[in-house]
């Protein structure tokens, strides 16, 4: 075996070191030196990011007889991913301080790490046996990471509702992958494609697709394969949450095409454009008719991602290059949205403990800069001009219209309608903080410099985002429009 | 001409409106007062470089050979392009017109600034007014320098809103805001008009350059030929509508009810704007377009009628009104029109458009004596604290200086030689004359009224009996004076302008015959005025009583402005309010709202029926995930079947 052809996996190698030093560091540490591990583990991993901006990250490479590759956007959703995770690393430092977390708060990072590391799997696999590989990793520390404030009753229930769940879907997507194997006698994306092509349509095929689709709606909890989320957003940590509704969100999103549009492209018309029809709009509706009645800020947060999910897909619906950009757009762009929300619920939460949608009662009065941040989040979320997430919602309908059907029409109209839906419960949270008269319990505090440093970065990112069009343009450029 | 200087004088009225805009309160008021009026002042000296290197300068930009002032375009950025040739610019015109009213502007507003250091001392928002009065300049300005129709709009659209924000300074006095509100409404009604005008003679003309429209009509209409629209030409509906733009700016009949109403402003800006610049903008649009006009024979007798219908209008309710500064509003209303009537009798066989030199010879002339008698009331007004001249009286004793500069701008607007209003009158007189017989008596008539009731104020104010002051009234201090001295001497002295040496209808020059004979009737007939003025009002007695008491329907009708506000007010209360806002009202509150809400219900509703979805047994969301991917594959598959 050639084993020069790891170096073709530059990110996935990167992390791996990024992973090996902050175990090391975790583990031989002294007590004292031990409170530095997210620092460090935040050092580290910017430096890493950095280093995924270089050129020659983003050259195409291939390894392992083609089970391996990587290109140009590949590299950049791994780059986004990557900035997010970074985030919330940093805004999980105060969290980890917590004596019931410190003790363990090296084996938090590591995982973030080790499960990123499955996420890129699953990016960059081009066979679906280690496409697998990548989605446990990626699946099976974050039952642990869900289960982190073991001491806590809602923590343990999630994760055992998170862990089940996610076997379930695993065991009934490798049934779609049997049934795959069985129809083409390959696992290799390119070969079952060219099979899939050749062999004309069949029930056993539909069948397939419709089980792969529940593995990897899974993960991005479309409707109906989303039940699990709103108990285990709820339950886990602030952090896991946020690191579950975007970066786990924004890998399964890219996965999720690349398998789609590469794999199955053949049945793209026939098969699995309308079964993506019915999830978009059962996901976004049923997403959003939740998130109406929801009273904790976290569980409010699931549902309202799950909806967000939903518009991602749209950039799956037209199979094609302006659809890859306007997805990666959507992505980046939900991500600073939503890990500004939830920045502002870890910041009240660690200092009052207060998760309430009740409790942001006139929180403008008591902590103004948090709660226009949140505001900005809300805006952002629910599309509203100038903020980044008005534009990413725009790039998104457009390349969903592109492909130009009526029925894709119909769509982006229920998409549109929903968006209004949506913009009634995201305003509920600034009418409670800004209009309402009662005073929640949340008392005037400062939040930790790395709170505050995370949410400026967010802010930065909402507002400018879509303002400065460098952004879209590149990631156009990226997908090869 | 190098552009810099141009562009500097449209630049600093818009830098020290942001500067003091947006760093206004962290200054002291009296630092915000001298740069405000700083700035203005560079603008000033600018302004009168540019205009006399205009006029004097012998540049062959500016002057042909032959003696022809030349429209020159200092320079012109190309801003947004519908198409090729029809193009929105932003640049700087010169030409006779605009250098005239560079030299206008900029004088008055300076004037202004400094008198307002007075005047507006102490004033809560001091440094909001000087930042206003600057937006205001820069407004003005664009707007006389537009090389292009539409560039005119943009800034004559920017002027009603200044006039908004000066209008509406005093923003805790509901008359105040009321005032401010019926000037936006009534003008960005009239607006409304002068749009449609511009989109009607740019889709026909296929331009918006004033050049290439004016210098050949024919050639620029040559498509609109044939093109009618309910009995009339399109280009006769464009120009008209064009006008009705500059009816709702220059307060024509009937049109003119917000101007009035805006004396709630401070007195200042009532001088800036109401009497000198914002006012005289539909003059000035019928002036740049005349050429066009010209080509279009019945919108120049439109713009005649009407202009002859408010002058006579408006100074008979300018002699039954209490409060000065509003007669000074309806003599400006009645001298904007004699300005409309000039330009609306100038035709080329009449002494080379006559008129045209006539109407900006007494815009020049009365922005001065305007200016100078709403700064004079302004002192007056802020000597004794009240509007009416019923708190007035005798005043001649204890401040002499307004005393004689008031005097020197009413005899100025009343037309007595020497001073200003005499020269740019008697032209107006000549050139009505000259194009209708019927006409010049009426505008006769009307400049006798204007010496009466201008002298019935003074007399009333100045002489009369002398009520009991609180407290002695003297002259202001030296901003104040200042400003009304300067302005006392031009009005002596402007009158005496070669005009026609400068201004003119394509440029050529005109020189001034004086036709003694209308001369000698308008002389005869203000001096008629003054004398009745000064019988009736000079000493107190019962005869003005008398008077009105003998027809006091008319004089009650005067004094309500014959009810025009009224009759508006029935229109849009009565009419329009019950007859069409009720019905919409209704249909949105009903049926849109109605539809909106059924929605919002039906979404609230579906929420709740789904909500056991989310049972919180695992056994469950596994279930729904395996029905939900089955139902996939098997409707897919059914459907494709």
């Amino acid at each position: 075996m050639d084993y020069s052809q790891f170096l073709a996996m530059k990110q996935e190698i990167g992390l791996l070191v990024v992973f090996l030093l902050v175990f090391l560091y975790d583990t031989f540490a002294s007590a004292r030196a031990a409170g530095a591990t997210g620092w460090v583990a935040v050092g580290l991993f910017a430096i890493f990011t950095l280093f995924g901006f270089c050129p020659t990250v983003s050259e195409p490479a291939e390894a392992f007889a083609g089970m391996y590759s990587t290109n140009a956007v590949m590299a950049t959703i791994k780059n986004i991913l990557n900035v997010g995770t970074l985030i919330i690393m940093i805004q999980a430092i105060t969290w980890a301080k917590q004596d019931a977390v410190a003790i363990r708060r090296g084996e938090f990072y590591e995982m973030v790490l080790l499960t990123l590391f499955g996420m890129y799997l699953m990016i960059s696999s081009r066979h679906f046996l280690l496409f697998v590989i990548g989605l446990e990793t990626a699946s099976l520390p974050l039952a642990a990471m869900v289960a982190f404030d073991k001491h806590r009753y809602e923590s343990r229930e999630a994760a055992v509702k998170y862990i089940l769940t996610a076997v379930f879907s695993s065991a009934i997507f490798l049934m779609g992958l049997s049934f795959v194997y069985g129809l083409t006698g390959s696992l290799y994306f390119d070969r079952i494609g060219i099979a899939v092509a050749e062999g004309g349509l069949s029930l056993m095929l539909i069948v397939a697709i419709a089980f792969v689709m529940g593995g990897i709606g899974f993960k991005l909890s479309l409707v109906p394969f989303h039940l699990w989320t709103a108990d285990v957003y709820q339950g886990a940590p602030t952090p896991v949450t946020s690191y579950l509704s975007v970066i786990s969100k924004g890998a399964a999103a890219m996965a999720f095409l690349i398998v789609l549009c590469q794999v199955f492209a053949a049945a793209y018309a026939d098969v699995w454009e309308w079964m993506l029809y019915a999830l978009i709009i059962l996901t976004i509706t049923i997403g959003n008719l939740f998130a109406m009645r929801q009273k904790n800020m976290k569980r409010f947060l699931a549902f309202s991602s799950i909806s967000q999910a939903g518009y991602i897909m749209l950039g799956i619906m037209s199979c094609s290059e302006l659809g890859t950009a306007a997805l990666m757009y959507y992505v980046l762009v939900y991500i600073f949205s939503n890990l500004a929300a939830f920045g502002v619920i870890g910041a009240i939460e660690n200092n009052t403990g207060c998760v309430s949608m009740e409790d942001y009662n006139g929180l403008y009065r008591t902590n103004p800069r948090l709660a226009f941040t949140m505001m900005l989040a809300m805006f952002s979320l629910a599309g509203i001009p100038p903020f980044a997430g008005f534009f990413s919602k725009f790039f998104i309908f457009t390349s969903a219209i592109s492909q130009g059907s009526v029925a894709i029409y119909v769509l982006v109209l229920i998409a549109l309608i929903n968006t209004i839906i949506s913009l009634y419960y995201y305003l509920l949270v600034v009418k409670a903080m800004y209009i309402s008269q009662e005073q929640g319990p949340v008392a005037t505090f400062r939040s930790s410099g790395s709170e505050r440093f995370a949410l400026w970065v967010c802010v930065a990112g909402i507002l400018g985002l879509g303002i400065v069009s460098c952004f879209y343009n590149s990631l156009l450029g990226i997908a090869g429009v | 001409m190098d552009f810099i200087i141009p562009l500097l004088i449209l630049a600093i009225p818009l830098g020290m409106f942001l500067l003091l805009g947006l760093a206004g309160m962290k200054m002291s008021h009296k630092l915000a007062g001298v740069l405000g009026t700083l700035g203005m002042g560079t603008v000033l000296v600018l302004s009168y470089f540019t205009a006399f290197t205009y006029f004097f300068s012998g540049n062959p930009e500016f002057i042909s050979e032959a003696g022809v002032r030349l429209q020159s375009v200092i320079f012109n950025q190309e801003w947004l392009a519908f198409t090729p040739n029809l193009v929105i610019s932003l640049g700087f015109l010169l030409d006779p017109i605009s250098a005239m009213m560079l030299i206008v502007i900029p004088t008055i507003s300076f004037m202004v600034h400094l008198y307002s250091l007075g005047y507006m001392h102490g004033e809560k928002g001091f440094q909001r007014y000087y930042a206003f009065l600057s937006l205001f300049s820069f407004s003005m300005l664009g707007l006389v320098v537009a090389t292009n129709i539409f560039q005119m709009y943009i800034f004559w659209e920017l002027v009603g809103a200044s006039s908004y924000l000066l209008i509406g300074f005093f923003y805790t006095l509901p008359s105040a805001v009321s005032a401010s509100k019926k000037a936006f409404i009534v003008t960005r009604f009239a607006d409304l008009g002068f749009l449609i005008g511009i989109l009607i003679l740019s889709y026909y003309t296929q331009t918006f350059d004033f050049i290439t429209l004016t210098s050949d009509p024919g050639a620029a209409f040559a498509s609109t030929a044939g093109a009618t629209f309910m009995g009339g030409s399109v280009l006769t509906w464009a120009m008209v509508l064009i006008f009705t733009g500059g009816m709702g700016k220059s307060a024509m009949m009937p049109l003119h009810i917000w101007l009035p109403d805006a004396m709630e402003g401070p007195t200042p800006v009532s001088a800036l704007i109401h009497a000198a610049t914002m006012v005289v903008a539909g003059v000035y649009l019928v002036a740049r377009m005349f050429p066009v006009y010209l080509a279009v024979p019945f919108s120049l007798d439109f713009v005649l009628v009407v202009g002859a219908i408010t002058a006579l209008y408006a100074a008979i309710v300018a002699c039954t009104q209490i409060d000065i500064k509003r007669v000074l509003a309806f003599s400006t209303i009645s001298q904007i029109a004699f300005m409309m009537v000039s330009l609306g009798a100038a035709r080329p066989e009449f002494h080379e458009c006559l008129g045209y030199m006539a109407s900006m010879f007494h815009l020049f002339t009365h922005a001065m004596f305007k200016a100078l008698l709403f700064l004079g009331a302004g002192a007056l007004i802020h000597a004794v604290h009240s509007n009416n001249y019923t708190q007035m009286g005798g005043l001649h004793k204890y401040m002499p200086i307004t005393n004689i500069t008031f005097l020197i701008g009413c005899l100025a607007i009343a037309g007595i030689p020497p001073f200003a209003g005499f020269w740019s009158k008697d032209e107006i007189l000549v050139a009505v004359y000259s194009y209708s017989t019927f006409w010049g008596v009426w505008m006769t008539l009307v400049a006798g009224l204007t010496a009466f009731y201008m002298f019935r104020v003074y007399f009333l104010v100045f002489w009369w009996n002398e009520p009991e002051y609180h407290h002695r009234p003297h002259d202001s201090e030296w901003t104040m004076s200042v400003p009304l001295i300067i302005l006392a001497c031009v009005s002596v002295v402007a009158g005496l302008i070669p005009f026609g040496k400068f201004v003119t209808w394509q440029g050529h020059e005109y020189i001034i015959h004086m036709n003694w004979v209308v001369a000698g009737i308008s002389i005869v007939v203000a001096v008629i005025g003054i004398i009745i003025a000064g019988v009736l009002y000079l000493r107190e007695n019962d005869r003005p009583k008398c008077m009105a008491d003998s027809c006091r329907w008319l004089w009650t009708a005067a004094h309500h402005r014959f009810y025009w506000d009224e009759i508006y007010l029935f229109i849009t209360h009565k009419i329009i309010f019950n007859g069409i806002c009720r019905p919409i009202a209704w249909f949105d509150r009903r049926i849109i709202d109605g539809t909106m809400d059924g929605f919002a219900i039906v979404t609230n509703k579906a929420s709740y029926a789904i909500r056991n979805l989310q049972s919180g047994r695992v056994q469950n969301y596994v279930l729904v995930y395996l029905i939900g991917a089955l139902l996939l594959a098997v409707i897919t598959a059914w459907c494709l079947a």
